[in-house]
């Protein structure tokens, strides 16, 4: 096991514990002990830095509020040397291991020291994965790195050195909210990325994408961003082929019926990236019934021309779905209006759900690209939506009956009541002349 | 068999001679305040809708947490013509409180209640609060989202009346919440507990009315008012307002149905501007302004409090007001007038707001 390191003591303190599992409560002593031990002992190096100007006094700074300050480690669990010594020379003695910045070639290790060390990351967080420096030497970062390129993005780059705060924390540069800025940092950059010969747009693009409202508008942190298709350690561009995986991951239903239908052979013969060819990549937008059919804005004229198959196809299920969501529009309008008028229509209204949910799934059966498959879903849809119209029908009758019958109804109601009206004087004028 | 032998059969078996004699004989004061005479036979009028409509939506109502509103969707959706009895039934219920309450205020400003018809007046005013109960009662029945959090509130409100308030709060919902079980119990009430009390008491009231006869105003001199027969003058005149009554309830059931709005669920939000039904909006609304603590009460306890003491005082009236104490007769009425305007205030704030 390569050694840690952190204060040899600490560690070799919590190794030896660490193999007493029977006691479970140990780490959490060996924690407990070691926050309480880094808390009292003297830190010269904040000492100085903490005098300093400019960028040597930032550690100092920058280190309230990092993740690993705030477990008790301290700046020699990281860079080493002796922070018990007042002595600059003392403390910063390379011969005790002191390394002051590394290089960027260095930082994996440097940080991996620690996160590749499954025993020891386990006293902190046991569920926490120890695999990142592995995953960014596969990462087009972590190669190019290794390469010889500086410039790439390291752990700092993303994470920070000093203020280094967790990924749940809203100030993290990788919580869910600021990923997309921080990758774009670098990748939005021009002049940075002139070497790399790849668009700097992404992130322009991603900030109109149905993906970025979700995140930034709804402020749902379940909605993808860069990490999400990309990878985070190991960043990389989906293949062409596994771009639906990519995309499956949350459209599993849509990838699953892609898979299953022959454009999945096609575009991978026209070397095109499957989900991307109709929907984008950075800036997809919310899909629309106009993606299908032959019209201006349809996905489908991109390769099929009329007179082919694909064409009339595409043309079929467009009028399928055009007539669907027309008839649920005139049922709801129907059914609305009755309701204003004072009807009862809430069933009807909940069944018309039943047709929504009928053209939901009948988007998603898209993916199929049969206008078969597709009227077997819209079918039922298509039914319900017109049991639902009619419902409205009826209840526009029966009003109209309800009116009418009022209108009769009070006219015998007035005769009536004008009749005894009459009736008490008659009476009235008979009482009189009796002289009651 | 004409119906003279019908007539004569009857009075031989239950004296139905005597009792035509009695209503013949019968006579009503015609001033300028005969008006409000009218009111009590339109209540009444209203309560025998109540009981008509009621017992034919009792046909298809089925009271549980589960059922209860698909019931009352079925009633208004497929049963011929139950669209038209439930909404008869809600709004005939609104129309006779309301007609309850002018005929108490009427009797009220107009002396009524004094000696000898202290009984008459204790009679009507449980007959107001049994009518409230009902209303009450009957909201929860169709089980509906604003139903079922008017009715969490307004138990809520009683439950914080110091000593009785817990336990009156466990008894009325069937437990700690609002739940199937306070559906079942408010059924129960509505449908037999309150009906049975209501028609001993109406009976008795009806009884102490034809005792008594009808009161003259004190600015009216008894000696020298008019009189009208009540068979078949006032009757009649009676009639032609039932009759419009008939016709009122039709308009509003065809061009205002009832609403059913959406099923109860205990786990949804509550509703905003969530308010009871109008009779009690003014002491909803009173609730609302009154500040959390007065001195060192609670301020919502001394307001439920207060309205306690005011149903008490009311209750009670006819043995405060004396005839030899014509100040005590002022502030009464002043009071009466204060109350008035206040109800109505603070139902307009509480709609409007």
């Amino acid at each position: 096991m390569e050694t840690t390191p952190v204060n040899q003591k600490n560690i070799a303190a919590a190794s030896t514990r660490s193999r007493f599992r029977a006691l479970k409560l140990v780490p959490l002593f060996a924690l407990l002990l070691f926050a309480t031990v880094s808390a009292q002992k003297k830190n010269s190096c904040v000492e100085c830095h903490s005098q300093m100007e400019g960028a040597l006094s930032e550690p100092v700074r920058l280190s309230k509020g990092d993740v690993h300050d705030a477990r008790g480690l301290s700046c020699v669990d990281c860079h080493r040397g002796d922070s018990t010594k007042d002595d600059m020379a003392a403390a910063m003695d390379r011969r005790k291991g002191f390394v002051g910045k590394p290089k960027p070639s260095e930082l994996p290790a440097f940080c991996g020291r620690c996160h590749s060390n499954a025993e020891f990351m386990k006293i902190f967080n046991p569920r926490l994965r120890v695999d990142q420096e592995r995953e960014y030497s596969t990462s087009v970062h972590g190669k190019l790195l290794k390469s010889g390129d500086q410039n790439v993005a390291t752990c700092v780059s993303c994470h920070g050195n000093h203020g280094v705060r967790a990924i749940n924390d809203p100030l993290s540069k990788v919580y869910a909210l600021n990923v997309a800025e921080t990758c774009g940092s670098c990748h939005g950059n021009r002049e940075y990325m002139k070497n790399y010969n790849i668009p700097n747009d992404q992130f322009d693009k991603y900030k109109t994408s149905v993906h970025a409202k979700a995140l930034y508008d709804k402020q749902d942190l379940s909605a993808p961003t860069c990490n999400d298709c990309h990878g985070n350690h190991g960043a990389a561009p989906p293949g062409l082929a596994s771009v639906a995986n990519v995309c499956g991951q949350c459209h599993v239903r849509q990838a699953t019926l892609f898979q299953s239908n022959p454009h999945k052979t096609v575009f991978g013969l026209m070397k095109v990236g499957e989900c991307i060819q109709c929907h984008s990549n950075h800036g997809i937008m919310p899909p629309s019934d106009e993606m299908l059919g032959v019209g201006e804005k349809s996905a489908c004229t991109q390769c099929h021309g009329d007179g082919d198959s694909g064409f009339a196809a595409a043309q079929r299920m467009k009028t399928s779905m055009d007539e669907m969501v027309a008839s649920i529009g005139r049922s709801n309008d129907i059914l609305n209006r009755a309701e204003r008028a004072g009807m009862e229509v809430s069933k009807a209204k909940f069944e018309l759900n039943e047709a929504r949910d009928a053209l939901t799934q009948a988007r998603v059966t898209v993916h199929t690209f049969s206008p078969d498959e597709l009227d077997k879903v819209l079918g039922p849809g298509l039914a319900t939506s017109n049991k639902g119209y009619a419902a409205g029908g009826d209840a526009l009758a029966e009003l109209s009956f309800r009116r009418k019958g009022l209108a009769g109804s009070l006219f015998f109601i007035l005769l009536l009541a004008g009749l005894i009206y009459l009736k008490v004087r008659e009476v009235e004028k008979r009482q009189a002349l009796r002289g009651q | 068999m004409n119906a003279e032998t019908v007539r004569l059969w009857l009075d031989d078996r239950i004296g139905i001679g005597s009792i035509a004699a009695v209503a013949r004989k019968k006579e009503i004061p015609v001033h300028r305040h005969s008006i409000w005479y009218y009111f009590g036979g339109m209540t009444l009028f209203l309560f025998s809708v109540q009981v008509g409509t009621g017992i034919l939506l009792l046909l298809y109502y089925r009271p549980s947490a589960e059922t209860a509103f698909e019931s009352v969707q079925f009633i208004v959706t497929e049963v011929k013509f139950g669209w038209l009895i439930r909404s008869v039934h809600s709004w005939s219920a609104n129309l006779m409180i309301a007609t309850l309450f002018i005929h108490m205020f009427s009797v009220f400003f107009m002396k009524a209640y004094r000696r000898p018809r202290e009984m008459t007046w204790v009679s009507g005013v449980l007959l107001l609060f049994l009518a409230v109960g009902f209303g009450f009662s009957g909201y929860l029945l169709p089980w509906n989202k604003l139903a079922f959090f008017a009715t969490k509130v307004g138990t809520e409100i009683a439950g914080v009346i110091p000593l009785v308030g817990r336990p009156m709060l466990r008894f009325l919902r069937g437990g700690e919440d609002v739940t199937g079980a306070t559906l079942t119990r408010f059924f129960g009430f509505h449908v037999a507990v309150l009906p049975a009390i209501t028609t001993a008491i109406i009976g008795a009231h009806l009884m102490l009315v034809q005792m008594h006869g009808m009161s003259v105003p004190p600015g009216v001199d008894n000696e020298k008012v008019k009189r009208m027969k009540f068979i078949p003058n006032f009757l009649l005149r009676d009639l032609i307002g039932w009759v419009l009554a008939i016709g009122a309830l039709a308009a509003l059931a065809a061009l205002f149905p009832w609403e059913l709005g959406e099923k109860a669920d205990a786990f949804a939000s509550a509703p905003a501007g969530i308010r009871p039904e109008w009779y009690f909006l003014f002491m909803f609304q009173t609730l609302k302004f009154i500040p959390a603590k007065i001195l060192f009460f609670d301020g919502e306890v001394v307001g439920i409090l207060a309205f306690g003491l005011g149903g008490l005082m009311l209750f009670i009236l006819p043995f405060l007001d004396k005839p030899d104490k014509p100040r005590r007769k002022t502030v009464i009425t002043v009071i009466g007038v204060i109350v008035v305007i206040y109800i109505v205030v603070l139902t307009i704030i509480g709609y409007l707001g």
